[in-house]
């Protein structure tokens, strides 16, 4: 069962002081900062990071109760709210003066409701009323106003990812307006309204933000909305709704999630999946948006996966309680005290707990049967190469009937994305080469993910494994290689050698070399120096190999002195002289080894030609039919000269 | 190089009266084995299988009995190489032992011209001696055997299983019809090789093919080879090679020519698309069913018996074709298959054999067109490569059941015959130029295990030129492989 789980929490929490009468806990989402205030932090203040393990804990005046404790980025300056009118800051910057310096909303009569930091020193108030831009000062200890805007505001929601924050406008709150905010700037993106269900009683705030959340999904800002049925009627269930948000053009609603059932939920995005929690029924859905229903053209999506609870988690207790023994107890999951923050943390105020929502890949392998939904789900996780890895092992060791096609599927999945990043980094080298960039963008190297699988990832971890296999036919794993290769080619990608020696290995293994003969024949292993001498050696055990290694050497034009050395250790030595000869190289091979090759033909006539053929070229070079020293062949002379006598030689001519 | 000038006579020239040429033909054909009736008096025993049947009992057995002797006889001189033909005035005789001590001899009568003489007087016969070629009869008769051993596997295992009665009986059956289908008087250079042309195809479209191959195989187990044409070209064979030469010599001289003839003429329309499920197909058989729908149809397959040297296999032989492309099914011959196979078969090959055919087609013409049209070579051409069996030749027009149409004179032919024969003779790589009394020029090369004949018909071209044409050819032709000038 627990492989079922295909949600956990992190293994290392962030853990802070629980919240209690006299601590009070705040999470601050763009730095991800845990704050645990003791008595309005007059005995202290202690801020837990996501990962910097040592924490910062501080001291400062009880100025009233805190609202809203935020650092500015790179805890610069730290920004608390403690009354409805003003925000405090503190610098936290070791040369600056500590004291603390206030700052008032510029409009009368406004609340503020909160405020987010923008960069390390700048800072947007929202109040009721409107937005304000500031720059902190902090060595004069002030802020200056950069821009300001007036809105009425029921609430606001901000992605610090994305500098953007979404205030909650008119009566019903339902229409939402979008600010952007980049290096001292602040841009009105165009407003857009939430379809609300059908409305019973208007002039209310219905729209609540806890409906609502803003994250990042495959590099596009979405809002989500979580869109309560009402239980009358025969709506089928809650839903959430995702609206694009872009930077320029409107805001469109995008797509449909189906929850198919009603209660209270949670929203959080996990590695670009949108996971929806339920409370009542303490399980959670799956979305991808990415994938595709083939039943609707609309985006409207189903859970990816029967809903499933988080993976069980236990906590070690902690405090006067369990001194001595720390057994672990089992953390209670789907807490109605839990509070959940985009994109993928899970806060336990009360225990004290800050968690990262993971997925787990591996029980999905299992629950999605489609295999090719499942390949282009995994590759489009960030962790997925071993994962894809083992379920093209798994694929392949079964070898149930009629999966080839399934194989065949699956590879074309792989390699589309393998293409697509060779031509992305192809373009980049290309730009490159080109020189430095005209425009002011530089060229961007390409970002090889993980499901990017590359030919060597699936010799090393699939094929080469799967070849060494005794349970399955060789029938099936020459099936399965071709289907690699066809896929490759398919994509227009250059098959490594490695995975030619793979086929022609197994082909030989099985005694399949007419086979493999066929192959040769319609070039489907592509000619290389490499696998020429490969087949050579495989002369012994079938001679046709001889003929297939020479013409391979012959198309790539560029193995003539290994032609010449495959021919003269077949004692084909005029043969060896004519193809040199005709590729235009005779002058400067070496006569010593011709030579050699000739005498151990013990074929007179042959050695007499050859010998005659250098006589001509030192004569037709030198102008003297005569070796020179440097040719080492002295030896041959000798023997000539024993053997057809004096008057054999070439005279010299003498002018 | 080796040049020789050979003579060629004007061929049935008539001058005044009329003559007649005889092209050679067929004198008999017998299989004995002279184990079977060693005794006096028993020699019909001897005597497997005689053609013409008719003949008179005392003269086949004076005949097997001459040949008898004549392969004993010559044995002492070469033990290891016997006699392989005998050679007369009025004929040639030619001796196979395919399996120890089963004999099989063909007769083949010289050609002959047939000269009238004055009135009353009966006319001059002169036999043509030297214008039939043992390599190619020889090879003939070899390819005889070969054939029925594919249908019927080898004569021991016939006697195996019902002794010498079943062996007379399948000879019998085999023979009667296959004699009749001997062109002997279109037999050439070909036959000597007994090559497989293959259809030209880029790497692509061949893996595609491969796929399609592992992908019925592998949803249709019972399959045990396959084997895909093309345009009765060979792109794959699951089968060794000397099973498949002499399969690819059944399907592309009998099998594709009988179902090609009434497609041609229009008849029996076979070409109407089925229907498996929503798609479209043109698959058909061409053993076995001829029409699936029919609720009489017959699911009887002809047998094929392959690797007769090891494992030897009885296997169905399915043929199926869908628009050029043709793919050999091989089963195991002692699996039933019935309807349900076939419809099996038939919905899963279907559709996806036509859209390969038409993909192959598309992509055919593309690489036309890609290395130039009408690059049809204007020379005439004949390549074979051992080693493949890959042949090609621009001499010979397409076969059809009856005879293969050359497109050069028979004369000339036989000198590609003779220059074979040379080749044969010698290990190494030679080339031989061969100036004919017509304007032909016939040149022979042989590199490593590849013989190229090229004819040319150049007036006035010298040694030279045609050497340099013939490089040319090959740098066109043949620039891919490893060819020695």
């Amino acid at each position: 069962m627990s492989e079922e789980h295909y949600l956990e929490l992190c293994d290392s929490p962030v853990q802070f002081e629980n919240a209690s009468s006299v601590n009070n806990v705040f999470f601050d989402e763009a730095n991800k900062q845990v704050f645990a205030v003791r008595s309005g932090g007059a005995t202290g203040v202690v801020v837990k990071g996501p990962d910097d393990k040592n924490s910062i804990a501080f001291r400062m005046e009880d100025k009233g109760e805190v609202k809203c404790i935020k650092f500015s980025y790179e805890n610069k300056i730290l920004a608390v709210q403690r009354s409805p009118k003003s925000v405090d800051f503190i610098n936290f910057m070791p040369d600056l003066p500590h004291s603390e310096f206030s700052q008032e909303c510029k409009t009368k009569n406004a609340t503020v409701l909160g405020f987010c930091w923008t960069s390390w020193n700048e800072i947007v108030f929202i109040t009721d009323q409107g937005v304000e831009f500031y720059q902190v000062l902090p060595d004069k200890r002030s802020l200056k106003l950069l821009k300001s805007h007036s809105i009425n505001v029921n609430w606001y929601v901000y992605c610090p990812e994305t500098s953007v924050i979404l205030l909650s406008t008119t009566v019903q709150g339902n229409v939402l307006q979008p600010f952007a905010f980049k290096c001292g700037t602040m841009s009105k993106m165009s407003k857009f309204e939430i379809e609300l269900p059908v409305v019973t009683k208007p002039a209310k705030i219905i729209l609540s933000e806890r409906d609502i959340a803003v994250a990042t999904i495959y590099g596009q800002l979405y809002v989500m909305y979580l869109k309560h049925h009402s239980r009358t009627g025969n709506n089928p269930g809650a839903e959430v709704v995702l609206y694009h948000l872009q930077r320029e053009g409107a805001c469109k609603r995008s797509h449909i999630l189906k929850l198919n059932t009603t209660g209270k939920f949670a929203l959080n995005v996990v590695d670009n999946l949108v996971i929806v929690h339920h409370q009542s029924s303490q399980t959670s859905f799956m979305f991808d948006i990415k994938m595709k229903d083939t039943d609707s053209n609309l985006n409207i999506h189903q859970p990816v996966l029967p809903a499933r609870s988080i993976h069980p988690y236990k906590i070690a207790l902690t405090g006067p309680a369990a001194v001595g023994s720390q057994t672990p107890v089992p953390c209670e999951l789907y807490s109605s005290t839990w509070s959940v923050f985009q994109p993928d943390i899970i806060i336990s105020a009360s225990e004290g707990y800050l968690w990262y929502l993971q997925v787990k890949l591996k029980p999905v392998v299992s629950l999605l049967q489609d295999k090719s939904k499942l390949m282009e789900f995994l590759l489009r996780r960030r962790d997925c190469k071993m994962v894809i890895l083992s379920v093209c092992s798994q694929m392949l060791s079964r070898g149930d009937k009629g999966s080839l096609p399934v194989v065949a599927i699956v590879f074309d999945k792989l390699n589309q994305v393998y293409k697509e990043y060779l031509e992305a980094e192809q373009s980049y080298t290309m730009a490159v080469e080109c020189g430095p960039s005209r425009g002011s963008t530089a060229h961007k190297r390409p970002v090889r993910t993980q499901a990017v699988i590359d030919q060597s990832d699936m010799y090393t971890h699939v094929l080469s494994l799967f070849t060494e296999r005794k349970d399955v036919s060789h029938k099936f794993i020459i099936a399965v290689l071709m289907e690699y290769i066809r896929s490759l080619n398919q994509f227009q990608i250059t098959v490594q050698h490695y995975l030619y020696e793979l086929v022609i290995k197994t082909l030989v293994q099985h005694n399949l070399l007419y086979m493999l003969h066929q192959f040769l024949q319609y070039h489907v292993l592509s000619d290389s120096k490499p696998l020429a001498c490969l087949l050579l050696s495989l002369e012994s055990t079938y001679p046709p190999a001889h003929q297939l290694s020479l013409d391979m050497l012959k198309r790539l034009s560029t193995a003539n002195d290994e032609i010449v050395e495959v021919l003269l250790s077949k004692q084909q030595v005029l043969g060896a002289l004519r193809f040199i000869r005709s590729v235009g190289g005779h002058d400067n091979i070496s006569a010593r080894k011709f030579l050699d090759a000739a005498r151990q033909t013990k074929d007179q006539m042959l050695f007499y030609t050859i010998f005659r053929f250098f006589e001509q070229r030192n004569q037709r070079l030198r102008g003297s039919p005569n070796f020179t020293p440097g040719e080492h062949c002295e030896e041959h002379v000798a023997y000539f000269k024993q053997a057809f006598g004096e008057q054999a030689f070439i005279k010299p001519v003498t002018l | 190089a080796l040049i020789e000038e050979v003579g060629i006579g004007t061929p049935g020239m008539a001058t005044g009266m009329q003559e007649k040429q005889y092209t050679p033909s067929l004198l008999n054909f017998f299989i004995y084995n002279p184990k079977f009736g060693p005794r006096e008096g028993e020699e019909e025993k001897k005597i497997l299988f005689y053609h013409p049947s008719d003949v008179e009992k005392n003269e086949k057995i004076r005949n097997v009995g001459l040949c008898e002797a004549i392969v004993q006889f010559t044995r002492t001189f070469c033990p290891s190489k016997p006699a392989k033909s005998l050679h007369t005035q009025k004929n040639r005789q030619f001796f196979f032992e395919p399996e120890e001590n089963f004999w099989i001899v063909m007769v083949v009568r010289n050609p002959m011209v047939e000269k009238p003489n004055k009135e009353g007087k009966p006319p001059t016969i002169e036999y043509q001696e030297e214008e039939i070629l043992d390599t190619v009869y020889g090879a003939v008769l070899q390819q005889c055997y070969s054939m029925y051993k594919l249908f019927n596997g080898t004569f021991a295992r016939a006697m195996e299983a019902g002794g010498v009665e079943l062996l007379t009986q399948k000879l019998e059956k085999f023979f009667y019809r296959y004699l009749q289908t001997l062109h002997l008087q279109s037999c050439d250079l070909l036959d000597v090789f007994g090559g497989i042309s293959f259809f030209p195809l880029d790497k692509m479209t061949y893996l595609k093919i491969q796929s399609f191959v592992n992908r019925v195989e592998e949803s249709l187990s019972l399959i045990k080879y396959t084997a895909f044409l093309y345009n009765d070209q060979l792109i794959w064979s699951g089968l060794e090679q000397d099973d498949m030469r002499i399969l690819y010599k059944y399907l592309t001289t009998s099998l594709f020519p009988r179902h090609s003839e009434p497609e041609l003429a229009g008849r029996d329309s076979p070409l109407r698309p089925e229907v498996a499920g929503n798609l479209l197909h043109y698959g058909r058989f061409l053993t076995g069913p001829s029409n699936l729908k029919d609720p009489e149809a017959k699911f009887r397959f002809p047998k094929i018996f392959v690797n007769t040297d090891d494992s030897y296999e009885e296997l169905h032989l399915i043929v199926y074709k869908a628009m050029s492309a043709a793919v050999c099914f091989m089963i195991s011959a002692s699996e039933e298959l019935g309807r349900e196979f076939c419809e099996q078969l038939d919905g899963l090959v279907g559709p996806q054999l036509t859209l390969l055919a038409s993909d192959i087609c598309e992509q055919y013409n593309i690489n036309r067109r890609v290395s130039g049209p009408d690059k049809e070579p204007q020379f005439k051409f004949i390549y074979f490569n051992h080693m493949n069996l890959a042949e090609k030749s621009t001499i010979h027009m397409r076969k059809t059941a009856s005879v293969s149409l050359t497109s050069v004179h028979p004369d000339l032919m036989k000198i590609l015959g003779d220059i074979h024969a040379d080749f044969v003779r010698v290990d190494e790589d030679e080339e031989i130029i061969v100036k004919a009394m017509t304007d032909y020029w016939v040149v022979g090369k042989k590199s490593d295990q590849r013989e190229l004949y090229v004819i040319l018909n150049q007036k006035n071209a010298n040694l030279i030129e045609v050497n340099e044409e013939v490089k040319r050819l090959c740098a066109t032709q043949f620039n891919n492989i490893f060819f020695l000038d």
